[in-house]
Parts: C-alpha cells; sequence; structure tokens
C-alpha cells in the first residue's frame, strides 16, 4: 500500500469510480451486428410484405382475433374457476372429496390437449343425446358447437393446471394465518375466502399470467375443433389467396399484441394484491419516467 | 362457588407416540390472571392452544365457563364438535400469538372489524366505530390505515390484541405475547395486558417475563414435563419456590 493511498492525499478530495463495464458495450455491438444480418436476409427475402398491411385489419382477420381472445378469457376464468374448486377439494379432510380432486387433475393433466379438443369436439359419437333423464334432453350436435367444444376443451384442461397452481398458492400461506382466523372464531370455509386465498394470490397471479399467455396461444389448437379462432382463419385465408408467410406474419403481430396488452394488466393486477407485503410499492414505469422528467427531484 | 373459567381434569394430549401434556389438572377463577411458566418444551404453550381446540385433547375433561370444549359428553363418551359449534365458541375465546399473524393483507382497522363483520354479523359502521376506538384504548389511534409490514413488533402485538378484543371475550389466552419483540418494545406490549387485567379480563398469560407474572398475575403455574409441579400466589412461587425443577429454573432465568 503506497502512503499516496493512506493519508497524504486529502481524503475529501477523493472520488469513487464505478466498475466499468466494457463487456456491455462489445457485446451490444455483436447484438447490432447480427440483428443488421437478419435484417438483411428478411429485406431480401421472397416475401409480399405489403401483404401483411392489407390483411391485418381485415375483417375476417379481426374476426380471428376476437374469437381468440373471446375463448381465452372465458377458458382460462373457467380453468381458474374449476382450478381453485380443485385445489379446495384437494386439501379436504373428506377421502371422496380430495380423491376426486386427484383424479380430475391426474386425467386432465395426463392426456394432451388437442386429444381432448377432439374428443369433446366428437362427443356425439359417444353420447347422441345429451339428458338428465325425464327432465331435459339435448341434441348432442346441436349443444356441442364448436365454440361449446372448444371452450370446454380448454377451460377443463385449464382446471387441472390451474389446480396446481392453487395449491402451491395456498400452502404458501403460514399456518398462522388459518389460526389465527380460526381462533377469532372464522369457519373455514371463511378463512378460505377472506384469509388465506386473497394472500395466495400473490404467488397465484404470477404463474396464472404465465397460463393466460399460454392460453392465448393454445387456444389456435381449438382449430381442430372447427372453432374460427386467429390461426385458423389464418390457415383458409392463405389456402385461398398462397401468400403463407406473410399471412403467418399478421397471425404472429396479433398474438405478440395481445400478450403485450395482457403483460400490462398482469403488472397491475400484481401490485394490487401486494399490497401490505411492503412498506412501500415501487413506482410503476409510468410514475418513474414522470418523476424524471420533473425538474429537481429524484 | 362460582363456575371457573377454565377448569383443566386430568388433560391428556399425544403428538404421535409423545406424550406432551400428562395429566394437567387448573382452574382459573373469573377475572383471574394467570401466568403459566416453564422451560420450553414443558408443553404450556400446547395446553394454552387446547383451551380454543386449536389443538385437540387426548383424553381428560376442559371446560370454559363450565362447557366443554370442542366435545359433547354423552355417557363416558366424547364426541367431537362440529367445525361450525367449535368455532362459535372458539369467537368467545381471545388469542394472541408469539408472531402476532396478523392479516398482512388488511390494514389495522381491517383486521380488527374482520371478525366482529364475518363472525358475529355486525355491521360496517359498529365493528368500524369499535375499531377506532380498540385502537385508541391500544394507544394506536393514528394508525387506522397503516398495513401490518408498516408497523413495528410492539404495534403490530398491540394490533392483535385489539383484534381479539374486538370480538368481548370473556378469557384472553396469551402465547408468548412479548417473546418475538425487541426488547425496548416489550414494556408497551405489557401495558396494554395490564390495563385488561386492571379492567377485569380472565387471563391465561404463557409468559417468560417474570416481572409481568409476579406484578401482574394472581396465580402462577410452573410446568415442566407435561405436568404441573408447582402453583400458587406469584411471589411466593418466584421468591420462595419449593419444588427443586422450580428452583433449578428460576435459578436460570432470574
Amino acid at each position: 500500500m503506497t502512503a499516496e493511498a493512506t493519508g497524504t492525499q486529502a481524503a475529501d478530495r477523493l472520488v469513487a469510480v464505478p466498475v466499468r463495464h466494457w463487456g456491455r458495450w462489445v457485446g451490444a455491438l455483436v447484438v447490432l451486428a447480427v440483428f443488421a444480418l437478419l435484417g438483411k436476409a428478411f429485406v431480401g427475402a421472397d416475401i409480399h410484405y405489403h401483404v401483411v398491411g392489407d390483411y391485418f385489419t381485415a375483417k375476417n382477420i379481426l374476426t380471428g382475433v376476437w374469437h381468440t381472445l373471446l375463448i381465452s378469457v372465458l377458458a382460462q376464468a373457467m380453468g381458474i374457476g374449476l382450478g381453485v374448486l380443485a385445489a379446495v377439494m384437494r386439501q379436504s379432510e373428506n377421502p371422496v372429496m380430495s380423491g376426486v380432486g386427484w383424479f380430475y387433475v391426474w386425467l386432465f393433466r395426463g392426456t394432451p390437449l388437442l386429444l381432448q379438443l377432439i374428443l369433446w369436439f366428437n362427443l356425439s359419437a359417444l353420447f347422441p343425446t345429451i339428458s338428465i333423464p325425464g327432465i331435459w334432453s339435448v341434441d348432442t350436435n346441436t349443444a356441442i358447437t364448436p365454440f361449446v367444444a372448444a371452450l370446454l376443451g380448454l377451460g377443463i384442461n385449464e382446471g387441472a393446471y390451474m389446480a396446481e397452481i392453487v395449491r402451491a398458492g395456498i400452502g404458501s400461506v403460514d399456518t398462522g394465518q388459518t389460526e389465527a382466523a380460526h381462533a377469532l372464531g372464522m369457519t373455514q370455509g371463511l378463512t378460505l375466502r377472506r384469509v388465506v386465498l386473497p394472500q395466495a394470490m400473490r404467488v397465484i397471479i404470477p404463474p396464472t399470467g404465465n397460463e393466460f399467455v399460454n392460453m392465448l396461444k393454445s387456444s389456435s389448437l381449438a382449430s381442430a375443433a372447427q372453432y374460427t379462432e386467429l390461426l385458423r382463419v389464418t390457415q383458409t385465408t392463405y389456402t385461398s389467396n398462397f401468400e403463407i408467410m406473410p399471412m403467418l406474419f399478421v397471425a404472429a403481430l396479433w398474438y405478440l399484441i395481445l400478450t403485450s396488452i395482457f403483460g400490462i394488466g398482469q403488472y397491475f393486477l400484481e401490485r394490487r394484491f401486494a399490497r401490505g407485503s411492503q412498506r412501500e410499492l415501487p413506482a410503476t414505469p409510468a410514475q418513474r419516467i414522470l418523476s424524471a422528467l420533473r425538474p429537481g427531484r429524484r | 362457588m362460582t363456575t371457573p373459567m377454565v377448569l383443566a381434569e386430568k388433560v391428556h394430549k399425544y403428538f404421535g407416540k409423545l406424550e406432551v401434556l400428562r395429566g394437567i389438572d387448573l382452574a382459573v377463577q373469573p377475572g383471574e390472571v394467570c401466568c403459566l411458566l416453564g422451560p420450553s418444551g414443558s408443553g404450556k404453550s400446547t395446553f394454552l392452544r387446547c383451551i380454543n381446540h386449536l389443538e385437540k385433547i387426548t383424553a381428560g375433561r376442559l371446560s370454559v365457563d363450565g362447557e366443554l370444549v370442542g366435545y359433547r359428553q354423552q355417557g363416558d363418551k366424547l364426541y367431537e364438535l362440529r367445525e361450525k359449534e367449535t368455532a362459535a365458541k372458539r369467537a368467545e375465546i381471545g388469542m394472541v400469538f408469539q408472531r402476532f399473524n396478523l392479516f398482512p393483507h388488511m390494514t389495522a382497522l381491517g383486521n380488527i372489524a374482520e371478525a366482529p363483520i364475518r363472525v358475529k354479523g355486525a355491521s360496517k359502521a359498529t365493528a368500524v366505530d369499535q375499531a377506532r376506538q380498540l385502537l385508541d384504548r391500544v394507544g394506536l389511534s393514528d394508525k387506522v390505515d397503516a398495513y401490518p409490514a408498516q408497523l413495528s413488533g410492539g404495534q403490530q402485538q398491540r394490533v392483535a390484541i385489539a383484534r381479539a378484543l374486538a370480538m368481548q371475550p370473556k378469557l384472553m389466552l396469551f402465547d408468548e405475547p412479548t417473546s418475538a419483540l425487541d426488547p425496548e418494545l416489550v414494556g408497551e406490549v405489557l401495558d396494554v395486558m395490564r390495563g385488561l387485567a386492571q379492567d377485569g379480563m380472565t387471563m391465561v398469560v404463557v409468559t417468560h417475563e417474570m416481572g409481568f407474572a409476579r406484578e401482574v398475575g394472581d396465580t402462577v403455574v410452573f410446568m415442566d414435563g407435561g405436568v404441573v409441579v408447582e402453583s400458587g400466589d406469584p411471589k411466593s412461587i418466584i421468591n420462595n419456590p419449593q419444588e427443586e425443577r422450580t428452583k433449578a429454573f428460576l435459578g436460570k432465568v432470574l
């Protein structure tokens, strides 16, 4: 150690220098180069890019987008409902209930989604009519429309996955919470609804968001049930205009838009359920930008 | 003779093959403050949790205010009560935990008003009114909208006491209420408990605070190895214990 470092220089004139990150600059250059090459390749490729613009807001494409969004939201909602039910059943002390919950997860998580969708769509082959004997009866082919088949297939399958997510969330809540609720005279149902589930939400929401993003995309499998969602509309369009690549780009862009919009929603949902977990919530990106623009404050 | 608030007769409790309580006999009279002392693992917390049926007793009889806890007696058999009946009885017994166990997703006010609204069916206005009064009583009227994470340990424990009081219990159970607190925060919680005792609340307190037991306790019960070793007047037991095990324990903690 030199004399200079230990004290001959006045300490108040020393300036701290942060670590230099040379690697980041090199990395940025490499990434730029790769993007430039890719860009060049796509510009030179044999694709009619104007077709993307022509079809992006075409009526049938927009219908496909709407159907994808509709079936995804409804199937996810159904999945969450079934998932909570199955998770609570599996925790039940009643062996019949926990057995049924376990069986549901085992069956629908253990078989391919595509298979389940095709099965729902062809249900009439198994049961020509659906009826409650003596009260009500309906022709299966009338009842199970492509929409209903897609909803049942996606929703019931999703419920099996959600059951595991909800179970993990319930398990993450401290047992002291249940004890405190019971000590106040709350019943098990009330404890679950008011104390355990709201806290489990913090653990449940991120993977559920993941599931919903997955649902937006796996809803394309509903084309197997003849449901006219985005990918199926895209496919029927390119079989007539032969613009396969541009049409796939149209679909890809729409899927990206849907998942991005949802990502923003998830961010605010997570903030809502983070109440009480921290002393103060971190600023939203918008708030951070605003405070950076405001002079004189940090 | 009045009915004891808590009456334990030959209470046994097993965890698997381990016998944690080995025949506890104990009576706590209305208005009495009973402090349970003893080394960890002596069964005092388990016994406290049996009083509101958070733990089920294996044998013996335990009653609160003349009614069996968690069971109904028919002949020489005890039948466990349905969940709703047990819950209704627990609503009359307040409990304060070592780790506070406040509901982190509710404000201080929400924590206190929750059970009166959901369990007792009180109107929201009444429950909120009462919650504000209780917060005032534990000296936290400025923390109405604070979440537990924004409160110190001592403040959280005081909210927890207010939460238990909101159900207007006839008996309060304290399970080492100051053991998780920094030394300088212990006093504020003990002050609240002292106030409760002066107001005539029946209390069973598991504690390591000898000063509190000596000053506020009407009786102390010294437990070890799942049995009551010695019990009686706090001053005579703490200052002049008769049993060897009591002497050994007090020698270490005093």
